[in-house]
Protein backbone atom coordinates (compact mmCIF):
# COMPACT_ATOMS: atom_id res chain seq x y z
CA UNK A 1 0.00 0.00 0.00
CA UNK A 2 1.10 3.54 -0.60
CA UNK A 3 1.68 5.94 2.31
CA UNK A 4 -1.59 7.69 1.47
CA UNK A 5 -3.59 4.45 1.50
CA UNK A 6 -1.94 3.50 4.79
CA UNK A 7 -2.77 6.86 6.31
CA UNK A 8 -6.44 6.72 5.32
CA UNK A 9 -6.73 3.10 6.36
CA UNK A 10 -5.55 3.97 9.86
CA UNK A 11 -7.48 7.20 10.25
CA UNK A 12 -9.78 5.98 13.01
CA UNK A 13 -7.04 4.04 14.78
CA UNK A 14 -5.07 7.27 14.85
CA UNK A 15 -7.94 9.49 16.01
CA UNK A 16 -8.99 6.90 18.59
CA UNK A 17 -5.49 6.85 20.05
CA UNK A 18 -5.16 3.13 19.32
CA UNK A 19 -1.93 3.07 17.28
CA UNK A 20 1.51 2.21 18.65
CA UNK A 21 3.84 5.18 19.12
CA UNK A 22 5.93 4.17 16.12
CA UNK A 23 2.92 3.81 13.89
CA UNK A 24 1.43 7.10 15.07
CA UNK A 25 4.69 8.95 14.39
CA UNK A 26 4.92 7.51 10.89
CA UNK A 27 1.38 8.61 10.09
CA UNK A 28 1.90 12.02 11.65
CA UNK A 29 5.02 12.47 9.59
CA UNK A 30 3.08 11.64 6.45
CA UNK A 31 0.23 14.01 7.37
CA UNK A 32 2.70 16.85 7.89
CA UNK A 33 3.80 16.45 4.29
CA UNK A 34 0.55 15.45 2.60
CA UNK A 35 -2.28 17.97 2.58
CA UNK A 36 -4.76 15.67 0.73
CA UNK A 37 -4.45 13.16 3.61
CA UNK A 38 -4.39 15.80 6.36
CA UNK A 39 -7.74 17.21 5.22
CA UNK A 40 -9.94 14.19 6.01
CA UNK A 41 -8.06 13.76 9.30
CA UNK A 42 -8.86 17.33 10.29
CA UNK A 43 -12.43 16.91 9.15
CA UNK A 44 -13.02 13.72 11.15
CA UNK A 45 -11.34 15.22 14.24
CA UNK A 46 -13.55 18.31 14.00
CA UNK A 47 -16.66 16.18 13.49
CA UNK A 48 -15.78 14.21 16.63
CA UNK A 49 -15.53 17.44 18.64
CA UNK A 50 -18.82 18.73 17.26
CA UNK A 51 -20.59 15.47 18.16
CA UNK A 52 -19.15 15.49 21.67
CA UNK A 53 -20.00 19.13 22.25
CA UNK A 54 -23.57 18.84 20.99
CA UNK A 55 -24.43 15.77 23.03
CA UNK A 56 -24.04 17.45 26.43
CA UNK A 57 -27.02 17.36 28.77
CA UNK A 58 -28.07 19.19 31.88
CA UNK A 59 -28.93 16.75 34.67
CA UNK A 60 -32.30 17.58 36.25
CA UNK A 61 -31.87 18.72 39.87
CA UNK A 62 -34.65 16.36 40.84
CA UNK A 63 -32.63 13.38 39.59
CA UNK A 64 -29.55 14.38 41.60
CA UNK A 65 -31.72 14.76 44.68
CA UNK A 66 -33.45 11.41 44.11
CA UNK A 67 -30.16 9.56 43.77
CA UNK A 68 -28.66 11.27 46.83
CA UNK A 69 -31.68 10.44 48.93
CA UNK A 70 -31.75 6.84 47.78
CA UNK A 71 -28.06 6.39 48.57
CA UNK A 72 -28.28 8.09 51.94
CA UNK A 73 -31.21 6.02 53.09
CA UNK A 74 -29.47 2.90 51.82
CA UNK A 75 -26.37 3.84 53.82
CA UNK A 76 -28.04 2.94 57.08
CA UNK A 77 -30.29 0.22 55.71
CA UNK A 78 -28.84 -1.82 52.83
CA UNK A 79 -32.16 -3.69 52.47
CA UNK A 80 -33.78 -0.42 51.38
CA UNK A 81 -31.97 -0.84 48.09
CA UNK A 82 -33.68 -4.05 47.24
CA UNK A 83 -36.88 -3.18 45.51
CA UNK B 1 -12.00 -1.78 49.45
CA UNK B 2 -13.68 1.41 48.39
CA UNK B 3 -15.92 3.11 50.95
CA UNK B 4 -19.25 4.81 50.58
CA UNK B 5 -18.12 8.38 51.13
CA UNK B 6 -15.69 7.91 48.25
CA UNK B 7 -18.53 6.66 46.11
CA UNK B 8 -20.63 9.74 46.79
CA UNK B 9 -17.68 12.05 46.09
CA UNK B 10 -16.54 10.49 42.86
CA UNK B 11 -19.56 8.87 41.26
CA UNK B 12 -21.89 11.84 41.59
CA UNK B 13 -19.54 13.99 39.54
CA UNK B 14 -19.98 11.59 36.62
CA UNK B 15 -23.75 11.90 36.51
CA UNK B 16 -23.94 14.46 33.66
CA UNK B 17 -22.14 12.12 31.30
CA UNK B 18 -24.08 9.05 32.47
CA UNK B 19 -27.37 10.90 32.12
CA UNK B 20 -26.49 12.05 28.60
CA UNK B 21 -25.60 8.47 27.65
CA UNK B 22 -28.83 7.20 29.23
CA UNK B 23 -30.82 9.67 27.13
CA UNK B 24 -29.14 8.50 23.93
CA UNK B 25 -29.85 4.89 24.92
CA UNK B 26 -33.47 5.15 26.03
CA UNK B 27 -34.39 8.15 23.84
CA UNK B 28 -36.65 9.61 26.50
CA UNK B 29 -36.05 11.63 29.68
CA UNK B 30 -38.27 9.63 31.99
CA UNK B 31 -36.64 6.28 31.14
CA UNK B 32 -33.21 7.93 31.23
CA UNK B 33 -33.80 9.16 34.79
CA UNK B 34 -34.95 5.72 35.90
CA UNK B 35 -31.95 4.13 34.21
CA UNK B 36 -29.48 6.48 35.89
CA UNK B 37 -31.08 6.03 39.28
CA UNK B 38 -31.05 2.24 38.95
CA UNK B 39 -27.42 2.40 37.82
CA UNK B 40 -26.35 4.40 40.86
CA UNK B 41 -28.18 2.13 43.24
CA UNK B 42 -26.63 -0.98 41.71
CA UNK B 43 -23.23 0.67 41.72
CA UNK B 44 -23.62 1.69 45.35
CA UNK B 45 -24.55 -1.81 46.36
CA UNK B 46 -21.62 -3.25 44.48
CA UNK B 47 -19.12 -0.55 45.38
CA UNK B 48 -17.35 -2.80 47.85
CA UNK B 49 -16.31 -4.90 44.88
CA UNK B 50 -14.94 -1.94 42.97
CA UNK B 51 -11.18 -1.79 43.08
CA UNK B 52 -9.94 1.66 43.93
CA UNK B 53 -7.43 2.97 41.45
CA UNK B 54 -9.19 1.29 38.53
CA UNK B 55 -11.45 3.17 36.17
CA UNK B 56 -14.59 4.26 38.03
CA UNK B 57 -16.15 5.80 34.94
CA UNK B 58 -15.75 2.61 32.90
CA UNK B 59 -17.14 0.57 35.79
CA UNK B 60 -20.23 2.80 36.06
CA UNK B 61 -20.76 2.64 32.29
CA UNK B 62 -20.64 -1.11 32.43
CA UNK B 63 -23.43 -1.12 35.00
CA UNK B 64 -25.36 1.49 33.01
CA UNK B 65 -25.03 -0.51 29.80
CA UNK B 66 -25.94 -3.82 31.42
CA UNK B 67 -28.95 -2.29 33.10
CA UNK B 68 -30.05 -0.74 29.84
CA UNK B 69 -29.63 -3.95 27.87
CA UNK B 70 -31.38 -6.10 30.46
CA UNK B 71 -34.20 -3.72 31.30
CA UNK B 72 -34.98 -1.57 28.31
CA UNK B 73 -33.72 -3.39 25.30
CA UNK B 74 -35.56 -6.51 26.34
CA UNK B 75 -38.80 -4.62 25.81
CA UNK B 76 -38.47 -4.44 22.09
CA UNK B 77 -36.42 -6.81 20.03
CA UNK B 78 -34.52 -4.92 17.41
CA UNK B 79 -32.59 -6.63 14.65
CA UNK B 80 -29.23 -4.93 14.22
CA UNK B 81 -26.32 -6.07 12.09
CA UNK B 82 -28.44 -6.40 8.98
CA UNK B 83 -30.26 -3.15 9.55
CA UNK B 84 -27.47 -0.85 8.34
CA UNK B 85 -26.89 -0.05 4.70
CA UNK B 86 -23.39 -0.34 3.36
CA UNK B 87 -21.98 3.17 3.27
CA UNK B 88 -18.68 4.26 1.76
CA UNK B 89 -15.78 5.42 3.95
CA UNK B 90 -15.45 9.15 4.69
CA UNK B 91 -19.06 9.57 3.61
CA UNK B 92 -19.57 13.06 4.99
CA UNK B 93 -16.10 14.33 4.15
CA UNK B 94 -16.52 13.33 0.52
CA UNK B 95 -19.71 15.39 0.36
CA UNK B 96 -19.08 18.45 2.48
CA UNK B 97 -15.37 18.30 3.30
CA UNK B 98 -12.46 19.92 1.53
CA UNK B 99 -14.25 23.18 1.09
CA UNK B 100 -11.23 25.40 1.35
CA UNK B 101 -11.08 25.60 -2.40
CA UNK B 102 -14.72 26.58 -2.69
CA UNK B 103 -15.05 28.85 0.30
CA UNK B 104 -12.54 31.37 1.61
CA UNK B 105 -10.76 30.47 4.80
CA UNK B 106 -9.58 27.31 6.49
CA UNK B 107 -12.48 27.26 8.95
CA UNK B 108 -15.24 26.94 6.36
CA UNK B 109 -15.93 23.26 6.96
CA UNK B 110 -15.63 23.68 10.72
CA UNK B 111 -18.36 26.28 10.60
CA UNK B 112 -20.43 24.03 8.41
CA UNK B 113 -20.23 21.16 10.91
CA UNK B 114 -21.09 23.55 13.69
CA UNK B 115 -24.36 24.44 11.95
CA UNK B 116 -25.80 21.06 12.82
CA UNK B 117 -28.09 21.65 15.80
CA UNK B 118 -27.73 19.78 19.07
CA UNK B 119 -31.03 18.07 18.31
CA UNK B 120 -29.86 16.89 14.90
CA UNK B 121 -26.67 15.37 16.27
CA UNK B 122 -28.52 13.69 19.13
CA UNK B 123 -31.21 12.33 16.81
CA UNK B 124 -28.61 11.08 14.35
CA UNK B 125 -27.00 9.02 17.12
CA UNK B 126 -30.35 7.86 18.43
CA UNK B 127 -31.33 6.69 14.94
CA UNK B 128 -28.58 4.03 14.95
CA UNK B 129 -29.51 0.44 15.79
CA UNK B 130 -28.66 -0.44 19.40
CA UNK B 131 -25.35 -2.24 18.98
CA UNK B 132 -23.89 0.45 16.76
CA UNK B 133 -25.31 3.25 18.86
CA UNK B 134 -23.70 1.95 22.04
CA UNK B 135 -20.28 1.56 20.41
CA UNK B 136 -20.38 5.03 18.80
CA UNK B 137 -21.63 6.61 22.01
CA UNK B 138 -18.90 5.06 24.13
CA UNK B 139 -16.12 5.92 21.68
CA UNK B 140 -17.05 9.24 20.11
CA UNK B 141 -18.99 10.93 22.89
CA UNK B 142 -17.35 9.40 25.97
CA UNK B 143 -13.87 8.77 24.61
CA UNK B 144 -13.43 5.22 25.89
CA UNK B 145 -10.68 3.07 24.35
CA UNK B 146 -11.47 -0.04 22.26
CA UNK B 147 -10.40 -2.21 25.20
CA UNK B 148 -12.66 -0.34 27.63
CA UNK B 149 -15.59 -0.60 25.24
CA UNK B 150 -14.94 -4.31 24.79
CA UNK B 151 -15.05 -4.72 28.58
CA UNK B 152 -18.16 -2.56 28.99
CA UNK B 153 -20.13 -4.32 26.24
CA UNK B 154 -18.55 -7.73 26.88
CA UNK B 155 -17.66 -8.26 23.23
CA UNK B 156 -14.30 -8.86 21.47
CA UNK B 157 -12.21 -5.84 20.41
CA UNK B 158 -12.61 -6.84 16.74
CA UNK B 159 -16.37 -6.57 17.15
CA UNK B 160 -15.98 -3.14 18.77
CA UNK B 161 -13.96 -1.98 15.78
CA UNK B 162 -16.39 -3.28 13.17
CA UNK B 163 -19.41 -1.81 14.98
CA UNK B 164 -17.63 1.52 15.25
CA UNK B 165 -16.67 1.46 11.61
CA UNK B 166 -20.17 0.78 10.38
CA UNK B 167 -21.90 2.87 13.04
CA UNK B 168 -19.81 5.95 12.26
CA UNK B 169 -20.53 5.71 8.56
CA UNK B 170 -24.25 5.35 9.20
CA UNK B 171 -24.13 8.34 11.55
CA UNK B 172 -22.44 10.42 8.85
CA UNK B 173 -25.06 9.39 6.34
CA UNK B 174 -27.81 10.51 8.69
CA UNK B 175 -26.08 13.84 9.31
CA UNK B 176 -25.73 14.36 5.59
CA UNK B 177 -29.47 13.85 5.18
CA UNK B 178 -30.06 16.64 7.69
CA UNK B 179 -27.59 18.84 5.82
CA UNK B 180 -29.42 18.26 2.54
CA UNK B 181 -32.84 18.81 4.12
CA UNK B 182 -31.74 22.16 5.47
CA UNK B 183 -29.73 23.25 2.44
CA UNK B 184 -26.52 23.33 4.46
CA UNK B 185 -24.59 21.67 1.68
CA UNK B 186 -22.35 23.97 -0.33
CA UNK B 187 -22.50 24.35 -4.05
CA UNK B 188 -19.22 23.23 -5.46
CA UNK B 189 -17.57 25.44 -8.10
Amino acid sequence: MSDCEDALHELYGFLDGELTDDRRKLIQHHLDDCQPCAEPYDFEAELRQVIRRKCQEQVPDTLVAKVRTAIESAGTDPDALIN
Amino acid sequence: MADRATFADQAMDLMPSLYAAALRMTRNPSDAEDLVQETYLRAYRGFGGFQEGTNLKAWLYRILTNTYINTYRAKKRRPDETELDEVEDLYLYRRIGGLEAAMAGRSAEDELLDRFTDTEVKEAIESLPDNFRLAVLLADVEGFSYKEIADILEIPIGTVMSRLHRGRKALQKRLYEYAVDRNLTPTRP
